[in-house]
């Protein structure tokens, strides 16, 4: 086992761990803070895949605005952690075992791909994960869905202002 | 590193995301498992990104074969920026009416 594969089994258990203990944490400011080391653990994976660009991206964007903004709102609205009624313990269990058959048809429907069996991923080498392909593409070929983002930015800010204003 | 490994990751990572929406009724709670399952499908599409280019990397290795799946993730991450804002708004105006952010006060409509 070298120490790729040490570094991506560590990162998949902590992800997994971190997102569990999402799920199961009552406080919801500790859910926000496990969903922040899920972020961080997939960080790391791009890092792994050579994705520098996406693995800073997903720091500051998820890691650092979102979950901000989920901060706020929870400690603005001042969440009892023992105010939220828990589902019946059927209702849990029913949708644990749906959970549980989705990710199983799944993983039967991946097995039995014949495309897929064999193949394998470029860890820490290729170019296509840093900054300069990636500009160059996005400024040629996906210019005009980068401009369209500009526009659906701007009628979110105006969304957010006009919902939360009142 | 095997694909499968990578696809076995993100399918455990968005069942993760499924289940939590099933049975949790916090509304916030509600929605971070929805950005669960987005991340999960972000890094599936970067490593099906690396895969392809790996595939290109022995013969050529400037080649920029599967970058078009991580230019899909920048969007991704975009749109759910924008989403999570409206988002947000929306449940504290659901809190302002009913001083609670429990999913199930919104069954107005099975009526």
């Amino acid at each position: 086992m070298n120490t790729l594969e040490i570094l991506f089994y560590a990162l998949s258990a902590f992800a997994i761990v971190s997102a569990v203990m999402v799920l199961i944490s009552k406080n919801p400011i500790h859910s926000v803070l496990w969903l922040i080391l899920v972020f961080f653990a997939i960080s790391g994976h791009y890092i792994l895949l050579n994705a520098q660009f996406l693995a800073i991206v997903n720091i500051i964007v998820y890691a650092g605005a979102i979950m901000v903004l989920f901060l706020f709102v929870i400690m603005l609205m001042n969440v009892k952690k023992d105010k939220e009624p828990q589902k019946q313990n059927l209702i849990k269990f029913i949708g644990v075992i749906a959970g549980g058959s989705f990710l199983t048809l799944l993983i039967a429907l991946v097995k039995q791909t014949s495309q897929l069996q064999g193949k394998t991923v470029l860890l820490k080498e290729g170019t296509i994960g840093l900054i300069h392909p990636l500009g160059k593409a996005l400024f040629s070929d996906y210019v005009v869905p980068f401009e369209i983002s500009s526009v659906l930015f701007l009628s979110a800010m105006v969304g957010a202002v006009i919902i939360g204003k009142k | 590193m095997p694909i499968l490994n990578y696809i076995y990751l993100c399918l455990t990572l968005f069942s993760i995301g499924v289940i939590g929406v099933l049975v949790r009724r916090n509304a916030i709670i509600v929605f971070m498992c929805i950005e669960l399952m987005l991340n999960a499908v972000n890094l599936l599409l970067v490593a099906f990104s690396k895969m392809y280019n790996g595939a290109a990397f022995a013969n050529a290795p400037t080649s920029t074969i599967g970058i078009d799946a991580q230019i899909f993730v920048f969007f991704i991450m975009v749109v759910a920026a924008a989403e999570v804002s409206v988002g947000l708004a929306i449940i504290v105006m659901m809190y302002r009416n009913t001083h609670s952010v429990d999913i199930n006060f919104l069954n107005r409509l099975k009526n």
